[in-house]
């Protein structure tokens, strides 16, 4: 049984080797890319039927950015929602024959919690400056500063972990019931399965909210609102 | 078999069985509290709910972490090399 640590290489580009989930990422990214330039490309004031989906979907990435963060939601927008959408279809991609989903594989969460970590910063940032930021990491007190400085490292680990032995595990235990008994029997847990990948994808991008909302709604200069703690 | 190999296997399953005990029994109260205060509280359940998912993804990544541990000893242990 191959370790569902390491990932064997797909074919070599040049020094690079390429493996089978970055091919799988490479395609969910294009067909997302099609997708939406496909979806958005006629926009009327009376809705089609794909734009009406469409406009649900960015309807429900709203309302949950705002009552998440309470903030409004444009700046965030696209971030998490991009979030939601990739990290849902990568792991419903096990749909398809043949397709590990590339969220399985630890470099894929590693890239996507990176991501989060930057977009804490670079929201931070925009919204308190670079003054406001740093100063988020001495509240309550300046005491707490190693400590808030390790969370932020942390919460970006347990949120890679999260997501890839959720993922990892899901497929690990369809390989070996998949091993003992053939047709019809795995199933079920490819269902189950499913539901994890959705509901992953879900607290992925929630979690990134309450990151970002905590570094924005504590770097904003006019309202010093602590109350809202984030978890790790 | 050698040794390391062999408890490395028994650590591995020890860690991931323990390991879930403490996130079951939490994640069972988590739901059974949200439970009561959806019952009690009807109107506000879509809140309870988005707040419970986040909490008890919280509480599984305890049980995440035993795992990828039970992983690190079978696949990546740097003792058996």
């Amino acid at each position: 049984m191959t370790s569902p640590l390491s990932s064997i290489a797909f074919f070599n580009l040049g020094p690079i080797p390429i493996t089978a989930g970055v091919v799988a990422t490479w395609a969910i990214m294009a067909a997302l890319v099609l997708g939406s330039i496909l979806v958005t490309r006629r926009h009327s004031l009376v809705p089609s039927a794909t734009q009406a989906a469409l406009e649900l979907v960015v309807d429900t990435v709203d309302s949950q950015i705002r009552d998440t963060m309470r903030v409004e939601p444009a700046p965030y927008r696209a971030f998490i929602g991009t979030l939601f959408v990739f990290i849902f279809v990568a792991n419903w991609s096990s749909l398809v024959p043949g397709v590990e989903p590339p969220t399985a594989h630890l470099e894929t969460d590693a890239a996507l919690a990176l991501l989060v970590f930057i977009a804490v910063i670079w929201f931070g940032i925009r919204v308190g400056g670079m003054r406001g930021y740093l100063s988020t990491f001495a509240s309550p007190n300046p005491i707490m500063i190693p400590l808030n400085f390790i969370e932020s490292l942390t919460r970006t680990f347990s949120l890679l972990v999260r997501l890839f032995g959720n993922v990892m595990s899901g497929v690990f235990v369809i390989g070996i019931v998949l091993s003992l008994a053939g047709l019809l029997v795995p199933i079920p847990l490819m269902a189950l399965d499913l539901l994890t990948g959705a509901v992953q994808a879900y607290i992925f991008s929630v979690l990134a909210m309450v990151f970002i909302a905590g570094a924005v709604n504590e770097a904003r200069p006019d309202t010093n609102n602590s109350s809202q703690r984030t978890p790790s | 078999m050698n040794w390391l190999a062999f408890i490395s296997i028994i650590s591995a399953a020890v860690a991931v069985s323990f390991g879930a005990i403490g996130p079951a029994l939490a994640e069972g109260r988590a739901v059974a509290a949200a439970m009561d205060a959806i019952a009690r509280q009807p109107e506000a359940a879509n809140t309870i709910s988005r707040t419970l998912f986040v909490g008890l993804a919280m509480i599984e990544t305890m049980a995440i972490y035993c795992l990828v541990i039970a992983l690190l000893l079978l696949f990546a242990n740097p003792l058996l090399k």
